[in-house]
């Protein structure tokens, strides 16, 4: 395997694990209206992601800085063409940062409540928005010979951007709500459990959608074995989460994520943005990268990098293990105080 | 206005406001450390309350420094699409390695530093903060290296192929001498920043309590009196340093970006010995050098660039005709060019901005060292100053390094154009790798894109401005309260504090307490 088609491996697995890690705290922060009927049911579910979104959205970061870094020519063609859906991640993602930490920095409830409610809408649209970018972009893009986009600023959505957007939500909600179930205790995670339970089978459709229909386009042998594994994983978190177990309810929606990216990265090898306009006109993995010399330098750093990076944050999601529960202590004053 | 002049307003408007929020986690991060450091070291109840209030404004301040920091990366590729293939080769695993290195550190270590109060043993707590503060340092780095490569680009040949510089040689890259002088400076500077908030903030509380008739023997007494000689010293010394770190970087942009420099000057015509210019007056609109007219000392500019008070140093004029013999009168008539194409080529950056940023930079820098050297005599000896015109003065300037900070980064910017790559004269002209401004936006991207970016993200920053001044404001104004570490009723001792909630017996709310911190 030469260095760029590991590198097109590790951009797969950067995005398959930002989508895996953030897709958790986003759905837990879009179902604060919905599982969370309380202030302290929306306080215990924000504690549950409060460590680990700012460490979860890195995986983002690196992701997007692996394509520049090892695919220059795929980030500035792929960026450009998709540029308001992207700008509006941006949007999402800021304002959820901020409120995240800004939330607990005054008391009032009209304060609570509006944070809260920007957390869940700034996850919503960056949810939404990386699934538009991401669907948009397996099934073509109308870009011309040089990688620039013909026509206008919104040239580059189609039915395939509504399947994507559809699919990471889909995926995030069940995943929050999966999550959630295992970590916190009490009301919350009964909602959660039932709220995984009736929904998983519709969530998890676009996404099955999406990577058959990229498999279909192109695909393998391979990725069709990979997408029956994404399918089943599917079936089977569906099974668990009905017996109530939840570990392995979250590992299978986990294996159902994995093998759906699995196969659209696989599947779309080596076209990393294909043309609507004429296949000619495909980015593929060998156009778009930099050189050996630099692909060599960055395999070693992140052949040293990655797994300490991995080491830490494993370690953080140890410490932070323990189910949470509504602190009792807390929660008189706070029904009187809110009331 | 076309695609290039909103893209490049968009960027320095997205990148100033993003360099406000960094040099205050830069700087405040480290002195949190050392207060964290000193309170595990001696036990000290001073120190636990200086962590916490000033971790907790470290804090409200980090998370907009990551939210706007988002923009940043997306943006060479969003709007500067030609830019980032013509650099990918070098620029982008800069970034990669930025993220990989220290993005992860920093924000999976602060999150452990945050909730694990209470929660892991102390001294890994405290190595947790550690963690996330060298993770912002080593970020700064790899953005300052490739930002320095910009500037000075090193360890490239140019592929015959494409025109575009191919990488050979990373550690020359890493080690760029340009990028050591940025980052000594730009890490200096960011301390200046945290030094005079302390100076401003704790001045202000010592003044308050002495008119209240607070007993100085308090422990609160002593967080703001070490939290104003903490401060000052580290703000003197930073500035010591900006002094020194910038005439290094001074003399080497003299050797690489000469016209930068002598834009700086408004230094016309080639001077031996050169005069160093204090004041200039005339019309800077213009953009010609001999429109305007300065106040100069002797001498001075000489030694600035090259330490001695003889060497000549190169007029605005020459350089102008120089650059323009080597790189071009007029822009190719290439549609890659835009609007620019067959344009003449200014290569003298615009003087307005390039001369008074300087002057404000350092300008900024010096009232801030005289403020430090000011609150370091009035509470000497265990005075408290009671003077408003100091305190509130104090108080005001904690803006100075921020300005200080912002204007030394429109000044580099600036003053690299029209190149955004600028060409190193360390290499023979044939081999050099440049790239002109009006090269680099992206082509396919309509002006009502970028405007639709542009305003969005500027009503956004606006608002969180204003509310992240408010939430600062407050909760500096609130003071210290509690921090001892001790249950205060209505909180979990384990478990982390809980600030979320209301609640205490005596109906005080939990969130007057400084020791709540997270969730």
């Amino acid at each position: 395997m030469d260095l760029a088609t590991l590198w097109f491996a590790a951009v797969a697995v950067l995005w398959t694990g930002f989508l895996l890690l953030e897709g958790f705290d986003f759905g837990v922060a879009a179902l604060l209206p919905v599982l969370g009927r309380r202030p302290a049911d929306r306080h215990l579910m924000l504690r549950s992601i409060g460590p680990l979104w700012d460490g979860n959205e890195v995986w983002l970061i690196t992701a997007a800085g692996a394509v520049f870094a090892a695919f220059p020519g795929w980030y500035a063609t792929w960026l450009p063409a998709l540029y308001l859906p992207f700008v509006l991640v941006l949007f999402g993602l800021i304002i959820r940062a901020v409120a995240f930490e800004w939330r607990h920095s005054h008391h009032t409830e009209a304060w609570d409540a509006t944070w809260t409610r920007i957390i869940t809408a700034g996850s919503l649209i960056a949810a939404l928005g990386v699934g538009a970018a991401l669907g948009a972009t397996t099934l073509g893009l109308p870009i011309d010979a040089d990688g620039n986009r013909v026509g206008g600023a919104f040239a580059g959505l189609s039915w395939a951007a509504l399947l994507g957007a559809a699919a990471v939500l889909g995926f995030s909600l069940v995943h929050g709500a999966l999550f959630l179930a295992l970590k916190v205790d009490g009301d919350v995670r009964l909602r959660a459990r039932a709220f995984a339970l009736r929904w998983s089978p519709v969530a998890a459709l676009p996404l099955l959608g999406w990577a058959g229909w990229v498999h279909l386009r192109y695909g393998t042998p391979v990725t069709g074995v990979l997408w029956l594994i994404a399918a089943l994983a599917g079936v089977v978190a569906w099974a668990r989460i009905k017996v109530d177990a939840e570990g392995s309810a979250f590992a299978a929606w986990a294996v159902l994520l994995v093998a759906s990216a699995a196969t659209i990265f696989g599947a779309a090898y080596p076209v990393v943005v294909p043309s609507t306009i004429d296949a000619a006109f495909d980015v593929t993995v060998t156009d778009a990268s930099v050189s050996d010399y630099t692909l060599t330098v960055m395999t070693w750093a992140a052949a040293v990098g990655l797994p300490v990076v991995l080491g830490y944050q494993a370690w953080t999601y140890w410490v932070f293990r323990k189910r949470l529960t509504a602190e009792p202590v807390h929660e008189q004053p706070a029904e009187a105080a809110r009331a | 206005m076309d695609v290039l002049d909103v893209a490049r307003w968009q960027f320095g408007i997205t990148t100033v406001y993003h360099f406000l929020m960094v040099p205050l986690t830069i700087g405040l991060g480290i002195l949190v450390v050392v207060m964290h450091t000193m309170w595990v070291r001696t036990d000290k109840p001073e120190w636990l309350r200086m962590t916490r209030f000033w971790g907790r404004i470290y804090l409200i301040n980090f998370v907009l420094g990551v939210a706007t920091g988002l923009v940043q990366e997306f943006q060479f590729g969003l709007a500067w699409s030609e830019y980032s293939r013509f650099v990918g080769d070098v620029f982008g695993s800069l970034l990669a390695l930025e993220a990989l290195l220290a993005f992860f550190l920093e924000s999976t270590f602060l999150g452990l530093w945050i909730f694990g109060w209470g929660r892991i043993p102390k001294k890994v707590h405290l190595a947790a903060l550690w963690a996330a503060v060298i993770g912002s340092i080593v970020s700064a780095y790899f953005i300052i290296a490739a930002n320095s490569w910009m500037q000075h680009p090193v360890g490239v040949e140019v592929d015959d192929a494409t025109g575009r510089p191919l990488q050979v040689d990373f550690l020359a890259v890493l080690t760029n001498n340009t990028a050591l002088a940025a980052f000594s400076h730009a890490i200096v500077a960011a301390l200046m920043v945290a030094g005079a908030l302390l100076v401003g903030i704790g001045l202000w509380h010592l003044r308050k309590r002495k008119l209240a008739g607070r007993s100085p023997e308090d422990v609160d007494h002593s967080v703001w009196r070490r939290s104003v000689r903490l401060g000052g010293y580290v703000s003197l010394a930073a500035f010591l340093l900006t002094a020194v770190t910038g005439d290094w970087q001074g003399k080497l942009m003299y050797e690489q970006q000469p016209l930068k420099m002598s834009s700086a000057e408004a230094l016309c015509e080639t001077e031996a010995p050169a005069s160093f210019s204090i004041f200039a007056f005339g019309k800077f609109g213009s953009n010609e050098c001999d429109d305007v007219h300065s106040i100069t000392v002797p001498y001075i500019l000489s030694y600035l660039a090259h330490g001695d008070f003889s060497t000549a140093v190169p007029g605005v004029n020459e350089l102008q005709e120089e650059y323009a013999a080597v790189y071009g009168e007029t822009y190719p008539d290439d549609p890659s060019f835009g609007a620019k194409a067959g344009e003449p080529i200014d290569y003298t950056p615009l003087l307005a901005v390039t001369y008074w940023n300087f002057r404000l930079m350092i300008g900024m820098g010096a009232l801030s060292a005289g403020v430090a050297a000011y609150a370091l005599w009035s509470t000497r000896k265990g005075r408290v100053p009671t003077s408003r015109i100091g305190v509130y003065g104090a108080l005001l300037a904690v803006a100075a390094p921020f300005v200080a900070n912002a204007s030394g980064w429109i000044f580099t910017e600036m003053g690299r154009q029209p190149f955004v790559v600028y060409p190193n004269p360390d290499v023979p002209v044939e081999d050099q790798v440049y790239f002109f401004t009006a090269q680099a936006v992206s082509p396919g991207i309509s002006a009502a894109e970028v405007w639709t970016s542009l305003i969005t993200l500027t009503l956004v920053y606006g608002a969180l401005a204003v509310v992240e001044l408010w939430l600062i404001g407050r909760f500096v104004r609130r003071g210290v309260t509690t921090g001892d570490g001790a249950p205060v009723p209505g909180h979990t001792p384990e478990g982390g504090p809980d600030d979320d909630v209301p609640g205490g017996s005596d109906g005080r709310r939990a969130d007057d307490d400084v020791l709540s911190f997270a969730y």
